[in-house]
């Protein structure tokens, strides 16, 4: 039977593992440099910009606040015209990136607002620039939080995708939904359960200890 | 090579409008450390931040080495902060880069290959001595060398001034005497101009050559540090030495009614201040030799010294008859030494043997 059940796991683990390391990838992309926008755009901040700061605060608030299994649906248009069908795993990948790059923003905007002003200043007071600021003092002193809360955005990208899996995309909460639930496997239910709880802490593990790595406060 | 005028500062907060600045007008004279002292809140460290325009003053007009900051674009602007270093009381380093890293910082934002970062870093590494301390974090350090770190990197673009913000308050007084004799130190190497902002009187006195007081926006008082010390006239300024050199009266006569008027058994009271060669001239002995009658009780005695010059204040005490007195306080208005009468005071009965 665990033979049986076995190649059906390791599939479902290589899907969700795909959903989740693409989309991530994708999002940071975008929720970085906008977590950024959030922080320097504020008042106060190096490129203040009240006009800008509210505007794009609305929207990510608007976004966060669509649960996700709402959002999956209501932008299948939008996932049919980037990937070609609203079915498997990597049109399961639009919703998920949709959903995390509002709320790697937000998390990164978190991470910055704790750099003290006062480094902000000093770099001010030696001639540098904002995009220097940026990366050169804003993104390494943060890392280490920004790392920690990148970590809780993986861990809500698995329990995503886990949802974008069971209607259609593949992965592991497909597989429990379909074999252990329609099909009335418990053992499969268990097995994938699991292996998402061995995924979930294997991922908290590697975050905690790179962020405690970047971190020499 | 600073020079300030006009400055005004007006911030909007919630609670209204505040006014900062109003009006100061400040010369420094290059290679000189110019002392800027005020309680929290008197506006001293926005004055410092209008220098390198961190704050850009509502109005007046700022000119650091020949240049007019409040005219100046962004970029402009920039290259003008490199020639002004500064130094702040949380140090402010990088947490995530090495000493090496965090002196190298201004170097590398102005594009500086990493060879020619190594040319300057390491003799500011042993200028501040830290050569051992190169690849440890500021974690790592104690509060004194970490503001040794602020100061190898505030000097890395050579700048002509450097300006110290409150820079030895979160400090021990020992490592306080240690960084401050630092900056004497570069201010006499490098021929540094230094402005250095502070509320503890000790920092003036130990390294400044000027001072000036602000308290409510503007300027109280300023002078030479010895004219300030030695005679000071606001209230303010006087508070502020009190705490360096007590104007309290000894504990015997502590608490007593002082009167213009004799009284039957009490002292008059006199505070000398002697300054220069003549602090320590025989004048107390020479008073008693010359007024027959006289008693003289010294009550309290202190020789300090302000730049090399030495300076002495004591308290004594006289009595006797009433020729006698005046005999006395004529023949010290004849001599190089600065009296101030409090007045006839009584002993306390406890103290009496």
């Amino acid at each position: 039977m665990f033979a049986e059940i076995l190649p059906l796991l390791s599939k479902a683990l290589g899907e969700t593992i795909y959903m989740v390391v693409v989309s991530m990838a994708i999002a940071t992309a975008i929720g970085l440099p906008l977590g950024v926008l959030l922080h320097t755009t504020a008042k106060g901040q190096i490129l203040e910009n009240v006009a800008i700061n509210q505007t794009v605060g609305s929207v990510v608030n608007a976004v966060r606040s669509i649960p996700f299994i709402i959002l999956m649906v209501a932008i299948i248009p939008l996932t049919r015209f980037i990937v070609g069908s609203a079915i498997g795993t990597t049109a399961a990948i639009v919703p998920l990136v949709i959903a995390s790059i509002p709320f790697i923003g937000r998390q990164v905007e978190t991470s910055l607002k704790e750099v003290p002003s006062g480094l902000v200043e000093a770099a001010q007071a030696m001639g540098a620039t904002p995009f220097q600021i940026i990366s050169k003092v804003l993104l390494p002193e943060a890392m280490p939080g920004i790392v920690s809360q990148l970590t809780t955005v993986i861990i809500a990208l698995v329990g995503e995708s886990a949802m974008a899996g069971a209607i259609g995309g593949g992965g592991l909460g497909d597989l429990a939904i379909r074999y252990g639930y329609q099909r009335f496997r418990p053992e499969v239910m268990i097995a994938t359960v699991v292996v998402l709880i061995v995924l979930v802490q294997a991922v908290q593990f590697a975050g905690n200890t790179l962020a405690k790595r970047l971190d020499k406060r | 090579m600073i020079k300030l005028s006009g400055i005004e500062k007006i911030y909007d907060s919630p609670s209204g409008k505040v006014h900062a600045l109003k009006g100061i007008d400040l010369d420094i004279a290059r290679g000189e450390i110019y002392g800027i002292i005020g309680l929290s809140g008197a506006g001293k460290s926005t004055l410092v931040r209008c220098i390198n325009m961190l704050e850009r003053p509502t109005a007046g007009k700022v000119i650091v080495d020949g240049q007019d900051m409040m005219t100046l674009t962004e970029s402009q602007l920039r290259q003008a902060r490199k020639s002004i270093g500064m130094i702040f009381q949380h140090f402010n380093l990088l947490s995530s880069a090495t000493v090496y890293d965090n002196i190298a910082f201004p170097l590398k934002l102005s594009g500086m290959g990493a060879a020619d970062i190594d040319k300057k870093v390491r003799p500011l590494l042993e200028l501040v001595g830290l050569e051992d301390k190169a690849n440890q974090y500021p974690s790592q350090l104690s509060g004194g060398q970490k503001q040794r770190v602020g100061i190898a990197r505030a000097l890395a673009n050579d700048p002509k001034v450097l300006l110290c913000d409150e820079a030895t308050s979160a400090l021990d007084p020992q490592t306080t005497k240690s960084i401050l004799a630092l900056i004497k130190d570069i201010n006499q190497k490098l021929a540094l101009t230094v402005v250095v902002i502070t509320h503890e009187m000790q920092v003036i006195k130990d390294i400044c050559d000027k001072v000036a007081v602000i308290s409510d926006g503007v300027i109280a008082e300023r002078g030479s540090v010895l004219d300030v010390f030695t005679n000071p006239q606001h209230r303010i300024t006087k508070e502020f030495i009190s705490v360096l050199l007590s104007n309290d009266l000894p504990a015997a006569f502590r608490g007593n009614e002082i009167s213009q008027d004799k009284t039957p058994g009490s002292f008059l009271l006199l505070r000398l201040i002697f300054l220069g060669d003549r602090a320590d001239d025989p004048v107390l002995a020479k008073m008693i030799r010359n007024c027959a009658g006289l008693e003289c009780t010294m009550l309290f005695g202190n020789l300090d010294e302000i730049h090399g010059v030495p300076f002495g204040r004591f308290i004594i005490g006289l009595s006797g008859a009433d020729d006698a007195i005046n005999n006395a306080l004529n023949f010290l208005g004849g001599e190089d030494v600065r009296v101030e009468v409090i007045g006839y005071v009584r002993r306390n009965p406890a103290a009496v043997e």
